[in-house]
C-alpha cells in the first residue's frame, strides 16, 4: 500500500493496514517464552519476568512449562553437551514460527568455560539463533533490548514471495537433527547447513 | 422483539451464532496454514513431550492404582466436610425428610470410614 495514501487516510482517521502487518503486529506483541533456564542467566531472565523489570510490558511474559505452547525459546545459560540433545529437541517441539534468543556470552560462545571439555561452543550450532545477547550474565535491560529487536524483526518479516520467513517456506526444515553422545564429542559436532562461520584469516 | 414471539429464539441465535464463530474461527486457522504457514510435522515434534528426553516407551500406559486408597478415604473426608457445614447451620429447622436423607447420605459416608479403620488404613506408621 501507497504510504502517502496510508499518511492521508490515518490523518482523516481510517486506520489501513496489510494482513501481514496486522498478523506480525499480533505475532510479535504475544510472544510466548519457553519456561526453561539453563544457568545464571536464567535468574536474569526471572529478574526480567518479574516487577521491576516487567518483560509483561513487551507481552512475553506468559512462560509457557510446554514447547507445544511456546514461541520463543530464550537459551539462557551454558549448554553443556549433555543438555544439547534437549535443547535442540525442545526447539524440535515447538511449533512454527519459532524464534530464538542466545542470551549470555555461554549461550552464543561457550563463554568462560569454552574451553571445557563439556560445554558446548554455541548453541547456534545446532539451532537458528535469531537474537544473540552478549554479557556474562546479561542484565534485565539487555534480555529486554533482545526482545525488542526481535519484535522489530518480526515486525518486517515477509509471509510471501521469495524472501519469506523460514517458517512460511515449505521447503524449509521444520526441525533439525538432535546431536547424540559419540565417544569425545557430540555427533554431529555441529549442523553444518546451519552454522558456516566466516573463515579465520590473518594477515602476515 | 423476537423474543416476545418465540422465548427460545435467542437460545438458537445464540447457538447459531456461536456455532457459526468457532467454525469460522478453525476455517481460518485452515486456510491460513493451506496458504501462509504450512505446516511441518516431523518425527521430533510429533513425539510425546518428556522434558526434552527422548521418549521412551508408549505413551497409553497403566497407571498403578495403588493409591485408590487415599483417594477414598480423601472422598469420605472432603465430601462430608462440604455437606456436614450446611448441615450443621440449619440443623434446627430442617424437615423430617431432609434430616432423614442427610442421614443416610452419612450412614454412606461413614460405613465407608468403618470400612477403612477395619482395613488398618487409619494407622500411622
Amino acid at each position: 500500500m501507497d504510504e502517502g495514501l496510508r499518511s492521508e487516510l490515518s490523518r482523516q482517521g481510517v486506520f489501513a493496514t496489510t494482513i501481514q502487518d496486522l498478523y506480525n503486529w499480533g505475532c510479535r506483541n504475544s510472544l510466548w517464552p519457553l519456561n526453561f533456564g539453563l544457568a545464571c542467566c536464567a535468574i536474569e531472565m526471572i529478574a526480567a519476568s518479574m516487577a521491576r523489570f516487567d518483560i509483561a510490558r513487551f507481552g512475553a511474559e506468559v512462560f509457557r512449562p510446554s514447547p507445544r505452547q511456546a514461541d520463543l525459546m530464550i537459551v539462557a545459560g551454558t549448554v553443556t553437551k549433555k543438555m544439547a540433545p534437549q535443547v535442540v529437541r525442545l526447539y524440535n517441539q515447538m511449533p512454527e514460527p519459532k524464534y530464538v534468543i542466545a542470551m549470555g556470552a555461554c549461550a552464543i560462545s561457550g563463554g568462560p568455560f569454552k574451553r571445557g571439555y563439556n560445554v558446548l561452543k554455541g548453541i547456534d550450532r545446532y539451532v537458528p539463533v535469531d537474537v544473540h545477547i552478549p554479557g556474562c550474565p546479561p542484565r534485565p535491560e539487555a534480555l529486554l533490548h533482545a526482545l525488542i529487536t526481535l519484535q522489530e524483526k518480526i515486525a518486517s518479516r515477509k509471509l510471501t514471495g521469495p524472501s519469506r520467513a523460514r517458517a512460511f517456506q515449505e521447503e524449509a526444515p521444520g526441525e533439525f537433527p538432535v546431536p547424540e553422545y559419540g565417544p569425545y564429542d557430540l555427533v554431529p559436532a555441529k549442523n553444518t547447513d546451519l552454522w558456516r562461520p566466516k573463515p579465520i584469516t590473518r594477515n602476515e | 422483539m423476537p423474543s416476545a414471539s418465540n422465548p427460545y429464539l435467542f437460545l438458537a441465535l445464540m447457538l447459531a451464532a456461536g456455532l457459526v464463530f468457532c467454525l469460522g474461527m478453525l476455517g481460518l486457522a485452515r486456510l491460513w496454514a493451506v496458504w501462509v504457514s504450512p505446516p511441518k510435522p516431523g518425527p521430533t515434534k510429533g513425539a510425546a513431550y518428556e522434558c526434552g528426553l527422548a521418549p521412551q516407551g508408549d505413551v497409553r500406559i497403566r497407571f498403578q492404582s495403588q493409591y485408590y486408597l487415599y483417594a477414598i478415604i480423601f472422598l469420605v473426608f472432603d465430601v462430608e466436610t462440604v455437606f456436614l457445614l450446611p448441615f450443621a447451620v440449619s440443623f434446627t429447622g430442617l424437615a423430617p425428610g431432609a434430616f432423614v436423607a442427610i442421614m443416610v447420605f452419612l450412614l454412606l459416608l461413614v460405613e465407608g470410614l468403618v470400612w477403612a479403620w477395619g482395613k488398618g488404613l487409619l494407622r500411622w506408621r
